[in-house]
């Protein structure tokens, strides 16, 4: 159903919020975050082995819970509700769900067991350096040597880069372009001729790296030349799942602004009682809870593999990017002199909200492909809201 | 009302209400003839208390009586109007001989109701009312001004929450009465708003009369009375999108029951390009040829993105809802975000027209309608509570935020600064 959670999922999520509250606070994030790698092994094998969180949305035949997207995005609310530094959406979100669409059944049974159990860290490196979301950015090269590939080029944003054991490579056979030519590639974390630099990144809660890729030896995931479909799938999924990380933040931005505003006095009353903060708090509210069924939404429309994911998906994308980080400077702004200060929490939402409306394309690239599914689509819009 | 026996299934309430259908229903009848039957039978109004021409069924069980009258297409009691309004509040607050004399008649469908509340000074802020009623002689006598009434130049009846003591606090020096809308001390006059349409009235009250058994409840109780027609004002609303869209069956009562729906309805003819008309945009933007601007894209996508979130907010809410489970906060949010909507529609109608935006009327693009768009769209931020009011009620009810201190409510009525109105 895509518009309440069952009463287990609503069990699941009670659970992981109490789990993430006593053992992700905000003190675990600060000192993470001053850490080059950003999460720390043990102490994320400890928290993900409780609750067999890296495999939830994988299914049982590759070691996972068999669990869908709704239960993933409810993860990912939670996580990114508690700002947790794991290498969640780069490993889970990102590199399993490319694996799951792109990969044979031997590369699945390869790939899947340790990324579920948590023992193997991956991420997707398609981004370069220019910046593109989509395959038309692509510029590193695959080169056929023997049995495998050798692969060159540059790959940026990449998110736990540095730190990541398996790295899902996007890369073109050398003379293609856009689309065509596409393929996925396994690179180990320590491959010959893999240069990983982490990048200085204005959310320290979440690290990207620069990867320089010289002759490295990679072993194909999936048909060869056949990557911009699943790729594609993989982008429309991780935005939804994005999406529910975004809302899963803005909502506690959103809290804990209420919760100030109601403590802090000024003329000899709670600034709650204004009408000032009354109707911002309103707004905050309405754009929250319209991002949230956005959101919400998404999630069932990738566990469902509706058609109209890749436009519901970049409708969540949209309006959680522009929703979070409004959220975001409301509640800055609602918190006053305090909501500027280093050891004040808000401004570490504050920058994973810039982070996460830029990453997987801001808002107004979203939109746009909303439109050229339901204005230029090969339905005629058919799909098209009415 | 009496405590309600144990209710009985749905399957034995659609199993009476189909056995009393076949008996006696026929589209043959005049339309009085038939509701008249079926409301000696109680099921034109199964909700309501079994004195008063209903069965005491639980609103769950209403649907499935409704549902059995769709099934064979039989006409129901009106559901729509002030007149729905009127019932509800009588129920709970009037007299035996006020129900007596009113109840029956709002279920024939025979007497038109209208609301008296708002007023030139007071809109948002309704316990400000200024028409006074004052008790002269045996009656009392009304003075003073009521504005947007929808129906007021046809009503038998008005609900009027008038003053009658300005020496005591505002909430408390209110009174409530039904005020016979014919008679030489009521003069009504069209509104037009800024759309073109009159839709609703300005009513004069110069000596108007009152008998004293048409005080609902006691003096100084306004207030309260008051509360249980705005609660029901919402729901009405809802009940008459349902009942608006009127059946297309041939036949004699059909046709009086169409006659009187386009009665009730015709105020609300504009309403559907109040809220926006979303649903043409893609189409008018292809049809003008914009539908590759970048700007005019992004400006569609932000509206879907906006009504597809609202559509999808409100699904959630009905869905909670329905599981039993307790109320979150997308369910108080629909008007303030209904409104949005409407604004946001209104701004890219009116872009993707271009030039012809300033077009209106039958030179105007589809034949004016996106004129009306623009020019309907601001009362759904201001009409049945403003934007600012939602906001409030949001920010206090939803979000536990204290009120702000008050400084008209500690004070008799008499010395809280007023407007100065004509």
């Amino acid at each position: 159903m895509r518009f309440s959670f069952t009463p287990e999922q609503e069990a699941f999520r009670a659970g992981l919020r109490r789990l993430l509250e006593q053992r992700a606070p905000t003190t675990e994030a600060r000192r993470l975050m001053e850490t080059e790698a950003g999460w720390e092994r043990e102490s994320w094998r400890r928290l993900n082995q409780e609750l067999g969180l890296t495999a939830v949305h994988i299914p049982e035949a590759y070691g996972g819970q068999g669990f869908g997207f709704v239960e993933l995005a409810i993860v990912l609310e939670e996580m990114g509700r508690a700002l947790l530094c794991a290498p969640y959406f780069a490993s889970t979100a990102l590199a399993a769900t490319a694996i799951l669409n792109a990969g044979t059944e031997a590369d699945k049974q390869r790939l899947l067991p340790g990324i579920a159990a948590g023992d193997t860290i991956a991420t997707l490196a398609f981004t370069e350096p220019n910046g593109r979301w989509d395959t038309g950015g692509v510029e590193a090269t695959a080169t056929r040597d023997g049995d495998g590939f050798r692969l060159d080029g540059v790959k940026s944003f990449v998110l736990d880069g540095h730190t990541a054991d398996l790295i899902v490579v996007l890369a073109r056979r050398p003379g293609t372009t856009g689309d065509a030519g596409l393929s996925l590639f396994a690179v180990a974390g320590d491959a010959p001729g893999l240069t990983r630099r982490a990048l200085g990144v204005l959310d320290p809660t979440r690290k990207q790296a620069r990867l320089e890729l010289r002759n490295v030896a990679a072993r194909l995931i999936g048909t060869e030349g056949a990557a911009a479909a699943p790729l594609a799938k993989t982008l429309s999924q991780a935005a939804a799942c994005l999406a529910n990380e975004m809302v899963g933040g803005a909502e506690r931005l959103r809290e804990d602004a209420l919760a100030y505003a109601k403590l802090r006095m000024q003329f000899g009353r709670p600034i709650a009682s204004f009408q000032s903060m009354k109707h911002k708090q309103a707004d905050m509210l309405v754009e929250v809870e319209l991002a949230k069924s956005a959101a919400y939404h998404a999630a069932a429309a990738a566990d469902e593999d509706d058609a109209e994911l890749p436009a519901f998906a970049s409708l969540a994308k949209a309006c959680a990017s522009d929703t979070y980080m409004q959220t975001a400077i409301h509640a800055i702004q609602v918190h006053g002199g305090i909501g500027f200060t280093w050891d004040n929490d808000t401004q570490l939402w504050f920058k994973r909200a810039k982070s996460s409306e830029v990453l997987l394309g801001d808002a107004t690239y979203h939109r746009e492909l909303m439109m050229r599914a339901w204005i230029d689509g090969p339905s005629g819009g058919e799909g098209a809201p009415r | 009302m009496s405590a309600p026996a144990e209710s009985p299934t749905e399957d034995a309430v659609r199993a009476e209400v189909r056995a009393w259908l076949a008996a006696n229903w026929s589209p043959d009848l005049g339309l009085l003839e038939w509701r008249n039957q079926l409301i000696d039978s109680g099921w034109g109004a199964p909700h309501w208390p079994k004195d008063w021409y209903g069965r005491e069924l639980p609103l769950a069980l209403v649907s499935v009586v409704e549902e059995e009258f769709q099934r064979i297409g039989a006409v129901g009691v009106p559901k729509g109007g002030i007149r729905t309004l009127a019932a509800a509040t009588l129920l709970a607050h009037g007299s035996d001989m006020q129900k007596q004399k009113f109840l029956r008649r709002i279920l024939t469908g025979e007497d038109i109701w209208c609301q008296l509340f708002s007023e030139p000074g007071s809109g948002s802020d309704l316990a400000g009312a200024l028409t006074r009623a004052e008790f002269k002689g045996n009656h009392w006598v009304v003075n003073g001004q009521k504005v947007w009434t929808t129906s007021a130049h046809k009503a038998h009846w008005g609900l009027l929450l008038a003053r009658t003591d300005s020496d005591v606090p505002k909430h408390k020096g209110l009174s409530y009465f039904i005020l016979d809308m014919r008679q030489p001390g009521v003069a009504v006059q069209p509104l037009r708003q800024m759309n073109g349409h009159a839709s609703f009235n300005q009513v004069f009250f110069t000596d108007a009369m009152v008998p004293p058994e048409m005080l609902v409840s006691e003096v100084g109780t306004g207030w309260a009375v008051a509360t249980t027609t705005l609660m029901h004002e919402r729901r009405g609303a809802d009940a008459l999108r349902a009942w608006g869209a009127g059946s297309t069956r041939p036949g004699r009562i059909y046709d009086e029951e169409r006659a009187e729906i386009a009665t009730v309805m015709e105020p609300y003819k504009w309403y559907p390009q109040r809220v926006g008309r979303v649903e043409w945009v893609i189409e008018r933007a292809k049809a003008m040829g914009r539908d590759h601007d970048p700007v005019v894209r992004q400006e569609i996508a932000k509206l879907l993105t906006l009504s597809k979130s609202a559509e999808w907010t409100a699904r959630r809410a009905r869905a909670a809802q329905e599981l039993g489970r307790p109320q979150g906060p997308e369910g108080s949010l629909g008007k303030l975000v209904s409104s949005h909507v409407a604004r946001a529609a209104a701004r890219v109608h009116t872009l993707i027209a271009g030039a012809e935006a300033m077009l209106a009327g039958a030179d105007g693009p589809v034949d004016g309608k996106i004129a009306e768009i623009f020019v309907s769209t601001p009362s759904a931020s201001i009409a049945g509570g403003t934007d600012e009011i939602q906001r409030n009620i949001i920010a206090e009810r939803v979000l536990g935020m204290p009120k702000e201190p008050r400084t008209d409510t500690d004070r008799p009525f008499r010395d809280v600064p007023k407007n100065v109105v004509g």
